[in-house]
């Protein structure tokens, strides 16, 4: 494996993971406030993908404010399935058969909305000019629409992370999943809270699918796929720790651009492999610190 | 009251075998005992994976690992050694569900809440990405096609009759363990985990049991549904599949024997009309459940348990 190989591998990796990290950071922070875990939210990456291709590629807006607008259409399904199925669960740990199931639903109902739109055959999505070739870097070609990605995965790890520590609604997210009955006596909106969250959780995973859109191609399954992706990476980071999430998926990321190169058939079966040595030997996350904190 | 009680489940059973038992004698296409056979594999398949959530509160994400073994083991000894093969590949599929159970249950029972449901998930993920890839042995995405059964079973309506027997036996069996003394621990590891160490019983071997009693039982449901669809597909392993079952199991109610039962039966006749009439089908399920569950949250058998209970209180009380 020679040097300019291994660092297009590497680059490679780092889009998977941050593509992941987005999607995980929202499944992992519902799990981590509301207690939910959403196994519907593959679906709203898939209806970032398709409202991206509707938005840029049918109706020509600016590819830029495309992706915004698709993270904020995904986030407004969210909210609206939160306000009238999900907030019914909150907490109900012991009956997880019952999330599963109404989130089991959502992913029935919402796929085959998606069909009912969008017919089933493939869309694709150019990727935004100035993106569309490789970026020369000494002796190397790296594709830059790949580059775009990390960076824009970085600015989101920096703004959730400032998000989450330095300002008020950080805090209070914060608060809402250590103690949800606390926080609402001390009074603040505990249900407007939740919904907030979970609306900020899809519409990450709705930006996500935007953002993968001119990589991959925009399909009705796109949605069941990437959720037992962002499944792994959640529980190896530990299910609700946000950072956790991040280091998830740079293991999962490149675990898979390297494990292509080495046993190519065989690759895929490496995350499931790490997700249940991690689930063995320490459940409550491989980068968990002693005590398990929440989000 | 015994005997009553004893009377009532004969009835019921007797109902139960009648309604079944005359499809292939009413029925007027191979559809309709198609239909049928899906209904019965689909009943076993819940009833055995609530042994496991609705008795002793193992939430499994990944029992469909079972089921696409059971299948994969008759498949694929008749495909490489030929039709004579399909019962003796029905009962390697017992043995290598109940080995694989074994092995994967003692880690399982390790972890518990919602680890353990991530944990089962992912064995069945692992095994269904082995069968997906392990194109020359498997036949990977396209399965196997074309499985017949040997001699007189490959008549349709004498392996409906099998399904059933078998089917019916084993949910009989499921039953007598569910209220023998073994059910009864299981009950109480499902509530009080810590008072059962108290009174003796050892919380995690009763789980293992329960794990691969469980498991066993629904891969000889994957191995007779090899023999109506007359093929094998990676997507008995799939977790959604995994999730279909919950769904049943939810529908019909948790806390019911026969909960399980009357959901698989409701969703499949569901899906079957809906189905009939539109591609969508999954959107109207999706619905369909939805309403149901969030109307009914006791399921299906227990709302009705509830209202009747209801019902013979009120005339109790007026008479």
């Amino acid at each position: 494996m020679d040097f300019s190989f291994f660092i297009m591998q590497l680059i490679s990796g780092l889009t998977v993971a941050t593509l992941l990290f987005l999607v995980a950071s929202g499944l992992t922070l519902i799990f981590g406030v509301g207690d939910v875990f959403n196994f519907a939210h593959g679906s709203f990456y898939m209806i970032g993908a398709y409202l991206a291709f509707q938005v840029i590629s049918v109706l020509q807006v600016n590819f830029w404010l495309g992706l915004v607008l698709s993270g904020l259409g995904a986030g407004l399904v969210g909210i609206i399935a939160e306000v009238f199925l999900l907030r019914r669960i909150y907490g109900r740990k012991h009956e997880a058969g019952f999330q599963i199931l109404l989130t089991f639903c959502l992913i029935l109902i919402i796929d085959d909305l998606v069909k009912i739109i969008w017919g089933t055959e493939y869309k694709t999505i150019q990727r935004p000019p100035g993106f569309s070739g490789p970026v020369q870097i000494g002796d190397l070609y790296i594709p830059s629409y790949n580059i775009l990605i990390i960076v824009i995965g970085i600015i989101v790890v920096v703004a959730a992370w400032w998000i989450l520590n330095k300002t008020r609604a950080g805090k209070i997210a914060r608060a809402a999943a250590v103690d949800r009955e606390m926080l609402g006596a001390m009074g603040i909106n505990v249900p407007m809270t939740m919904t907030m969250v979970f609306g900020i959780a899809t519409a990450l995973g709705g930006f996500a699918g935007a953002l993968a859109a001119p990589l991959r191609s925009v399909t009705p399954g796109a949605g069941v796929e990437v959720i037992i992706d962002s499944l792994i990476v959640v529980v190896i980071g530990g299910m609700g720790n946000f950072w956790g999430a991040w280091m998830g998926a740079l293991l999962i990321g490149e675990l898979t651009a390297f494990g292509i190169v080495i046993v190519p058939k065989w690759a895929t079966l490496f995350s499931y492999l790490v997700m249940i040595i991690v689930l063995i030997f320490k459940p409550e996350g491989l980068f968990a610190p002693r005590k398990v904190r929440k989000v | 009251m015994k005997t009553e009680s004893r009377f009532k489940e004969a009835y019921l059973w007797t109902v139960i075998l009648l309604i079944f038992g005359l499809v292939p004698v009413f029925m007027t296409s191979t559809y309709q005992m198609n239909l049928a056979s899906h209904i019965l594999i689909w009943v076993l398949f819940a009833t055995a994976f609530n042994m496991l959530w609705g008795l002793t509160g193992m939430l499994s994400f990944g029992q469909a690992l079972y089921y696409g073994l059971g299948a994969y083991c008759v498949g694929l000894m008749v495909k490489y050694l030929g039709s004579a093969w399909f019962f003796p590949g029905m009962a390697m599929g017992l043995v290598a569900s109940a080995i694989v159970a074994l092995l994967v249950g003692l880690l399982l029972i390790r972890v518990g809440g919602v680890y353990f449901t991530m944990l089962t998930l992912a064995f069945a993920q692992l095994m269904y990405q082995i069968m997906f890839k392990w194109y020359n042995f498997t036949g990977g995405d396209d399965g196997v096609v074309g499985i017949m059964q040997p001699g007189i079973f490959s008549n349709p309506i004498v392996y409906y009759y099998f399904i059933l027997v078998m089917v019916m036996a084993s949910i009989w069996i499921l039953k007598r363990i569910a209220y023998s003394p073994f059910g009864m621990v299981l009950r109480c590891v499902n509530q009080n985990p810590d008072r059962v160490r108290f009174l003796g019983r050892r919380v995690r071997r009763n789980q293992l049991r329960i794990y691969i009693i469980s498991s066993v039982f629904i891969a000889l449901a994957g191995g007779l549904m090899v023999g109506v669809d007359n093929s094998i597909h990676t997507d008995m392993f799939v977790w959604t599949t995994s999730g279909e079952v919950i769904l049943m199991t939810v529908l019909g109610g948790i806390n019911q024997f026969f909960g399980p039962f009357i959901g698989a039966i409701v969703l499949i006749l569901i899906e079957d009309i809906v189905g009939a009439y539109t591609e969508y089908w999954s959107l109207i399920i999706g619905t369909i459940v939805l309403f149901m569950v969030l109307l009914f949250p006791k399921g299906l058998v227990g709302e009705f348990l509830q209202l009747k209970h209801r019902f013979l209180k009120l005339k109790k009380h007026g008479g």
